[in-house]
């Protein structure tokens, strides 16, 4: 059996008093695409954080690639991808500057980078506005764009937090196939999401729920156990019981 | 009309909220007023001088002694040599050399008069001026003690002067107005525009345009916690000015608030027009400051005279309001004057603020249709 | 060194692709200094005054003409009681009233003391010190003249004793305020652009949520930073060039330190600053907090910094504060090179100073940066 992807023991923590995420474990497989849900406010963003270097936890471990999150952060950087809910891509620079920039960033050979700005503005099909600056694109095609940027240097595991938020389903869908694409290449895949069709989409799937995991399972499995036919039945049962949604 | 009250109190809700920005807004012509008032006067303190006596007898060691003594000195080396001067000027801490000529002493004794050379470091002429000046006094009064021992009248003219309306050239005295026009102009103008215009960013302004409210409700209820706020501006540092720094207010305060109310009107009716020319806050804020608060600071007359600066300057000056303003308050407050001696620049001031609140009323009407 | 030069291309990308920019960069600099250097002035232009003469002698118009002939002043109106005059002077018409009393002539005559009085508008206090110190000498040198006549027609030995007060102007002997403004602008110039422009630039990533995807990329820090740095240091050392250059040849100031020397204390200068300004964008959230920050702080270190007042008329704690100023340390070198000759041997100590001001501020923020990120 080879190391996880992700691995996380006792995860935990804390603002003050407010715990936002509370001793959650779980392993992500390679390959496996892995959908992260919990109502607005559960813990998600704070995990995520976690595992990406950008917050250190307060207790319990964590590893990503092997790599742990306290010692070892700057390794995880260099093999993992992200893309965040603002998609982070510059307004005022072009389609194709903002590829440069971030192979750039990580560090891509000048040769290798040329040839990866056309193979992705052919793959997502942008070759013809490469030129034109970001801010003029739509939403969905910036989605398309940050997403490559995310996986352009070939990370064995890519975060993903709520990539699809305000588009319409058939650019959903299309984003999903890109997500399998990646997958298929071998690349991790952890995903939160709002959309519960999309939890659909996914090979195992957590909710979260007060900052603790309060199911793990494949959707099939999740369904099964909770004896409804959707996703979403399942966390509307599970997301009721919360102190700290929204609604 | 009940619609107009709410939104008003949410406008004062939004201000009184953000505690970050009101105490910059209070604390900033605090701080103005302390710099003002006590670091940036026109008086010289401890300015380092130097002597270079090639005479070294009695006279100079005296004169040598009046000087270090006085406040505004400090005598901190003797030289031997001219040459030292230059490098002492040019190491920069000592900006007067006096010297006294060879046989200084004996000269003055025999002939009447003898050379003393104040030689100052010009770079900055101002200073230069006084430090000569204050220097010239101490030695004339040298001169003048001594006359008066051998008893002979010091004949010739005697200039006395006098220093009207603030006789101890107090500089707190000439910025507490100008400090008003600047905050007026910071609150009531750029404050105003960036708020508009941040509405406008985040896409409100369409749903208060769509609601019962009138136009002029929404221009009025964005602008009147602002007038309250200058309002409230104004108070403090009247109050702050009259009792801790002492500053003289020898007109009518009915006068000043009213001029000051035209005042805020003015900056407010900018600050609406800013407004409806930004699309965002950042260039609203860049046009505030490089077009009002800038002029204000630099060509009204607040800092530098505006009887110094050459003729296209003078010009461009009486195109500001503050310049105005500054004059009417100054002259409120120093020389007690009324209505009979301001009223071209109240006039002045009314004028442009009816011309700017036409315009920004036309110029906010034609954005919404 | 590969990640960096992307992120200084994308800098330079995005700094030239704003249109907003450019006229910051380079139109705003030329008007600056055009317009401070102008408009920044103490000098005495003309200075308008009324005249009450009651004695109407010969002695009487000299000295209106004497003071007339120095170009400084100018009679603007001339009348016979004083309440007129004083009603000039409060309409503001008039800055000052020069009242000769009747016996003058004759006091003068008999070798009595002869006085005038001076009543000057001190609304503006500075300005009522040069008048007055102006006036002083003015009659001080009447008196001189007549002196040396009356010594001359008489012929009589007088044994009252004077001091022939030479004064002497080095470096500025015409007394001119633009030569000694400009150099100070420069520092001001420099400043805004390393204060404002780099700081916000680091407070926008924030804004527009671009920091979260550089923080999980493979970056050093340190590249961040000189990526972050680097443009805008050029930039503030391009636009100095352009207003020494304006300096030279526009406005005649005298060079007579090393350029190399100027060059070299400027790039210290602006890291200091640039690190301020990376210091306040830590310690801020929007373009906006980080712009009012700036600005006043910018406000107070200028007015603290000798630019427009002497910080030698400055009270001992005020004094004291500026030790702690850098706008100050650099003015106060821009003046020393640039029109005294001051070498390295005369301004070392100030440089070592920005230079650890330098240092300490770079890891201050450094370390704030690290602790918002983690």
């Amino acid at each position: 059996m080879t190391d996880p992807a992700i691995f996380t023991k006792d995860l935990t923590r804390t603002f003050g008093a407010f715990t936002a995420v509370e001793n959650i474990s779980f392993d992500v497989k390679k390959g496996e695409i892995f959908g992260f849900l919990g109502a607005n406010g559960a813990g998600k963003t704070t995990a995520m954080k976690m595992l990406t270097g950008l917050l250190a936890p307060s207790s319990g471990e964590a590893s990503v690639n092997g790599f742990d999150v306290y010692t070892e952060s700057e390794e995880i950087k260099k093999s993992i991808g992200y893309m965040s809910q603002k998609f982070s891509l510059y307004d005022d620079l072009t389609v194709s500057e903002n590829i440069e920039f971030y192979g750039g960033v990580y560090g891509l050979p000048t040769k290798a980078l040329k040839q990866k700005i056309e193979e992705i503005l052919y793959t997502i099909k942008l070759t013809e506005v490469k030129d034109a600056l970001v801010v003029s694109l739509p939403l969905g095609w910036k989605q398309k764009l940050a997403f490559s940027v995310s996986i352009l240097h070939n990370p064995s595991v890519v975060f993903l937090d709520e990539p699809t938020g305000g588009v319409d389903p058939v650019t959903r869908r299309q984003f999903w196939e890109r997500i399998y694409e990646a997958a298929d290449k071998g690349i991790t895949v952890f995903v939160t999401t709002h959309y519960m069709d999309e939890a659909e989409y996914c090979d195992r799937v957590s909710i979260m729920v007060d900052g603790k995991i309060e199911a793990l399972d494949s959707p099939e499995n999740l369904k099964r156990s909770f004896s409804t036919d959707s996703i979403e039945d399942v966390f509307i049962r599970l997301a009721r019981g919360a102190k700290r949604s929204d609604t | 009309m009940s619609s107009f009250r709410g939104f008003i109190i949410k406008e004062f809700k939004q201000i009184y909220r953000d505690t970050r920005t009101l105490i910059v807004l209070f604390g900033m012509p605090v701080i103005m007023l302390v710099l003002f008032g006590f670091a940036i006067r026109n008086e010289v303190d401890d300015v380092k001088i130097a002597v270079l006596d090639f005479s070294k007898d009695e006279v100079t060691r005296e004169i040598t002694h009046k000087l270090s003594a006085s406040p505004s000195f400090e005598l901190s080396a003797y030289l031997n040599t001219y040459d030292e001067v230059r490098d002492i000027f040019k190491a920069g801490e000592i900006k007067e050399v006096v010297v006294f000529e060879d046989d200084f002493g004996r000269k003055l004794v025999r002939d009447g008069v003898a050379d003393v050379q104040i030689i100052t470091d010009a770079t900055d002429p101002n200073l230069a001026n006084i430090v000569q000046s204050y220097t010239s006094n101490i030695l004339r009064d040298y001169t003048n003690s001594k006359n008066s021992r051998l008893q002979i009248e010091a004949s010739g003219i005697t200039p006395e002067i006098r220093m009207m309306y603030n006789p101890e050239l107090k500089s707190v005295n000439l910025f507490v107005p100008g400090i008003i026009a600047v905050i007026l102009m910071l609150v009531s103008a750029l404050m105003t525009s960036i708020s508009i215009t941040r509405e406008k960013e985040m896409g409100n302004m369409e749903i208060l345009l769509v609601s019962p409210l009138k136009p002029i409700h929404i221009i009025l209820g964005k602008v009147l916690p602002y007038l309250a706020l200058s309002i409230a501006n104004v108070v403090v540092i009247l109050i702050l000015a009259r009792f801790i720094f002492q500053v003289p207010f020898e007109g009518s305060y009915l006068f000043f608030f009213l001029e000051a109310g035209l005042f805020i009107m003015t900056a407010l009716s900018l600050g609406v027009l800013i407004s409806s020319s930004a699309n965002n806050q950042q260039t609203a804020m860049m046009i505030s400051l490089a077009g009002l608060l800038l002029p204000t600071v630099l060509l009204s007359g607040f800092i530098f005279p505006v009887e110094s600066m050459p003729v296209p300057l003078q010009m461009i000056s009486h195109a500001i309001p503050a310049k105005w303003f500054l004059i009417i308050v100054r002259d409120i407050m120093l020389k007690g004057s009324g209505i009979l001696l301001l009223w071209k620049e109240t006039f002045i001031l009314l004028v442009t603020t009816a011309v700017l609140i036409a315009i920004s009323l036309k110029k906010f009407k034609v954005r919404l249709q | 060194m590969k990640p960096l030069r992307f992120l200084l291309k994308k800098e330079f990308l995005q700094i030239f692709r704003n249109k907003g920019m450019l006229p910051i960069i380079f139109v705003m600099p030329v008007i600056q200094l055009l317009l401070l250097s102008f408009a920044a002035t103490y000098e005495l232009k003309q200075v308008r005054f009324g005249l009450v003469d009651f004695d109407q002698s010969y002695a009487s118009r000299k000295l209106v003409s004497k003071l007339q002939s120095t170009g400084y002043f100018k009679l603007e109106s001339e009348g016979f009681t004083m309440e007129q005059a004083l009603n000039h002077l409060d309409a503001g018409t008039i800055k000052m009233i020069l009242q000769i009393p009747p016996d003058f002539d004759k006091k003068l005559n008999t070798g009595e003391a002869s006085p005038v009085q001076i009543l000057i508008d001190a609304v503006d206090g500075s300005t009522a010190g040069l008048i007055q110190s102006y006036t002083a000498s003015i009659i001080a040198d009447f008196n001189r003249e007549r002196m040396s006549e009356v010594m001359i027609v008489s012929n009589a030995p007088r044994k009252a004793t004077a001091l022939k007060i030479i004064p002497v102007n080095w470096y500025n002997p015409d007394l001119d305020y633009i030569t000694y403004m400009v150099p100070g602008i420069l520092v001001v110039l420099v400043s805004m652009i390393g204060l404002f422009l780099s700081g916000m630039n680091v407070v926008r990533e924030y804004e527009i949520g671009t920091i979260e995807q550089l923080n999980v990329a493979p970056l050093q820090k340190s590249h961040f930073m000189i990526g972050k740095l680097l443009p805008f240091w050029l930039i503030g050392m391009f636009d100095l060039c352009i207003g020494l250059a304006l300096a030279r040849f526009g406005f005649h100031i005298p060079f007579l330190g090393s350029l190399f020397t100027i060059l070299v204390i400027a790039g210290i200068y602006l890291i200091v600053v640039q690190a301020l300004g990376l210091f306040i964008s830590t310690i801020t959230h929007t373009q906006q907090q980080a712009m009012f920050i700036a600005w006043f702080i910018m406000v107070v270190f200028i007015l603290m910094g000798g630019l427009f007042t002497p910080i030698e008329s400055m009270p001992k704690w005020a004094q004291d504060l500026t030790l702690v100023n850098p706008v100050a340390y650099f003015i106060e070198i821009m003046r020393m090179v640039l029109l005294k000759g001051a070498g390295w041997k005369e301004v070392y100590k100030m440089v070592l100073i920005l230079v650890t001001m330098g240092f300490g501020l770079m890891a201050l923020s450094i370390n704030r940066y690290k602790k918002t990120s983690a």
